[in-house]
């Protein structure tokens, strides 16, 4: 027979210790309530604002400038200024500072005259992609037969050319597949949940099994017990790299990178700006429980906001101004920008400092946070 | 008199909590120091105060010549502690906890090889030193934990209720490795609940509520006793001391077997005679020496209060 006076008597202790663990108790409103927020307002698979470059090779056509002017007003590209030669258009996107290029040829104004005649059907213009990420693509892609003012038809054999107004090119991924773009990004989800979950279980660990009453009253220095948990699980963060990376290449045809020492640098850098933010727990959690909880509310965000699964500029400023503060956010670009276009990290400054910043400052407060005292 | 440790007025609060009240300490170099008390009385908060580990409310505190808790780092050189929980490392083995230790202690890498060599043969765990911590019995992790804790040959030596966990045997053996150690010149504090344990002890403080009741060594608190002690047998024993202790005489008594240990107030200047011609012919009564605990009993407690010249209420 089962006894209800001792199911309640479990219960009622259940309740006791959970109303007593504030972080737990914490958690069981914050995860709910600050993710749906956070990704009910992020999560748009709705593409816009697409950050694009301008090639124009008229020589100053204004028809071409309208043309541009009337795409960017469509809210679905957003030209970041002019470039002057197709080579710094595709290093910028290279680096990752715009995901596509609007080619418009010298003699566009004869491709225009021509395609409101009814002479030829021609492509106006060309858009390169970022085939790396295959959703950018499919924005780009849409914009092929958008109707434009300047195209409008003066003679009834006009008609724009079934391919749209625009050639498309993919660059990276001319399939397109999706596998492709996962991989890479799937890294840095994979590390962010090892490599926070090791580390942020490491001195609550210390704490909880009675072993950290002993050691700070030994010499030792906090960052030398900080600096001593992090170094083997550098190792086990570039093991799983391999693993991800060979099996990749293996069943998805993911290209391994030609840049392999920018991959290890940059891989190395999140690594150790992972295990920074798994110590900056530690010395916080009161216990392993609430150290994983605390690991689970930033792997979230860095599964659903750091670009891994949404486009990143498909995001509203808030969520971008939050995924700026995930290490994953700046991985995942410098890992799709690595491996996928072939980018050497000199190119990637900007989010190789900002880990490099993670590292120094996570660690900097992790070790101000650690006491060899027990007030 | 060379002072390992001296201490004026240390106290701390936690909260409205008063753990320690105004603590006066002065321990030679060398001496086995106990401190004697019940749960709660601020043995442990005293310990983790001397070792820097807790920040003093008040006080000034001077240990091996350094003050704390500004200068905690340049201590933990030269001192060793063993906390009241084992503290080691369960999943690692005798000889890898050991090493560990070692490592952490900087000790030069041929210097650590035959020191730790010392140590296990030292405290008898040559046999043991491939077995996990975790799978030890008390008595072996009590032995590892101090063959860590006094691995860099510390001036001075913490120890926070080491035996709790341990049986009689163990305790005497563990207790002779510590008359070694301060042989050689190590100073040793160490707290305790049990009596016996304190007896051994050089000098003691009795604490109580955070406040220091009596000190000296075993044999002056004796000697310096408020009452003297009885031991008495006779018919229904239980019945007997509950009247006993309603004469304003008895101090305590208590019931040991067939016997009640009686404590007699100096004051009421009792012979054995007086005594016995009070109880009755069914009695048979014999002054006896006095132990470790009637000098606890009579320090502490009712005995104590009264003792004080009143005004001692909380302020």
């Amino acid at each position: 027979m089962l006894s209800l006076s001792r199911i309640h008597a479990i219960f009622h202790k259940e309740l006791l210790q959970l109303s007593r663990d504030r972080i737990t108790f914490a958690m069981i409103v914050m995860i709910p309530l600050v993710q749906l927020m956070l990704f009910g307002y992020a999560i748009n698979t709705d593409v816009r604002q697409v950050p694009a470059a301008l090639v124009d090779l008229t020589g100053g056509s204004s028809t071409a400038r309208q043309l541009a002017g009337d795409l960017q007003a469509s809210q679905a590209v957003h030209f970041q200024g002019d470039f002057s030669s197709l080579q710094s258009a595709t290093a910028a996107m290279t680096a990752g500072d715009i995901n596509a290029i609007l080619v418009i040829p010298a003699d566009f104004e004869r491709r225009l005259d021509d395609l409101r005649l009814g002479l030829q059907q021609r492509p106006l213009a060309q858009w390169i992609t970022d085939g790396s990420d295959p959703m950018l693509g499919n924005a780009i892609a849409a914009m092929r037969q958008m109707p434009l003012p300047q195209t409008a038809p003066v003679h009834r054999e006009a008609a724009v050319p079934p391919s749209g107004l625009f050639e498309l090119v993919n660059y990276y991924n001319p399939q397109r597949r999706s596998a492709v773009n996962i991989v890479p990004g799937l890294i840095a989800v994979i590390l962010t949940m090892t490599m926070i979950l090791f580390t942020s279980a490491a001195i609550v660990r210390e704490r909880e099994q009675g072993n950290m009453e002993f050691l700070i009253n030994t010499p030792i220095r906090p960052l030398e017990l900080m600096i001593g948990k992090i170094l083997p699980y550098i190792a086990i963060g570039l093991i799983q790299v391999a693993i991800i990376l060979g099996l990749g290449h293996g069943l998805f045809a993911v290209p391994l990178p030609a840049q392999w020492f920018s991959l290890w640098l940059v891989t190395l850098l999140f690594i150790l700006a992972s295990l920074t933010l798994g110590l900056l727990i530690s010395t916080r959690a009161q216990t392993q429980l609430q150290a994983m909880q605390l690991t689970v509310f930033i792997l979230l965000p860095s599964i659903l906001l750091s670009g891994f699964m949404f486009p990143y500029v498909a995001m509203p400023k808030p969520a971008q101004y939050i995924a700026e503060l995930l290490p994953a956010t700046h991985y995942v670009r410098l890992v799709r920008a690595v491996v996928l276009r072939d980018a050497h990290w000199t190119v990637l400054t900007t989010d190789v400092l900002v880990l490099v910043a993670f590292t120094v400052i996570g660690m900097t407060l992790a070790t101000l946070q650690f006491r060899k005292r027990l007030d | 008199m060379q002072l390992a440790i001296d201490v004026q007025g240390m106290s701390r609060r936690f909260g409205d909590y008063l753990a320690v009240n105004q603590l006066d300490l002065q321990i030679p170099v060398g001496c086995i120091y106990g401190f004697l008390g019940p749960n709660g009385c601020g043995k442990s908060t005293s310990i983790r105060m001397l070792t820097g580990l807790l920040t003093p409310t008040a006080g000034q505190i001077e240990v091996l010549g350094l003050q704390l808790p500004q200068q905690a780092e340049a201590l933990r050189q030269q001192i060793g502690y063993m906390t009241q929980k084992f503290s080691l490392y369960d999943n690692l083995t005798v000889l890898e906890n050991l090493e560990f230790v070692a490592g952490i202690y900087q000790l030069k890498r041929a210097e650590r090889k035959s020191r730790v060599a010392e140590l296990l043969n030292l405290y008898q765990l040559q046999e043991k030193q491939k077995v996990r911590a975790g799978s030890l019995s008390g008595g072996q992790k009590q032995r590892l934990a101090l063959a860590a804790a006094t691995i860099h040959r510390p001036a001075l030596l913490f120890l926070d209720e080491p035996t709790s966990a341990v049986d009689p045997e163990n305790r005497r053996e563990f207790w002779e490795r510590l008359f070694d150690l301060s042989d050689a010149g190590t100073t040793i504090l160490v707290s305790t609940h049990y009596m016996d344990e304190a007896e051994r002890c050089h000098r003691l403080a009795i604490l109580e509520q955070g406040e220091k009741r009596a000190d000296g060594s075993p044999d002056a608190l004796m000697a310096r006793m408020n009452a003297d002690v009885f031991e008495i047998s006779g018919p229904d024993l239980r019945e007997t001391r509950r009247q006993l202790l309603s004469w304003p005489e008895v101090l305590s008594a208590a019931q040991l077997g067939q016997r009640l240990r009686l404590l007699l107030r100096k004051t009421a200047r009792w012979s054995l005679a007086d005594l016995s011609a009070r109880l009755g012919p069914a009695y048979s009564c014999e002054p006896v020496r006095p132990s470790l605990e009637d000098v606890f009993v009579a320090n502490t407690g009712a005995a104590y209060a009264e003792s004080q010249p009143h005004s001692r209420d909380i302020p």
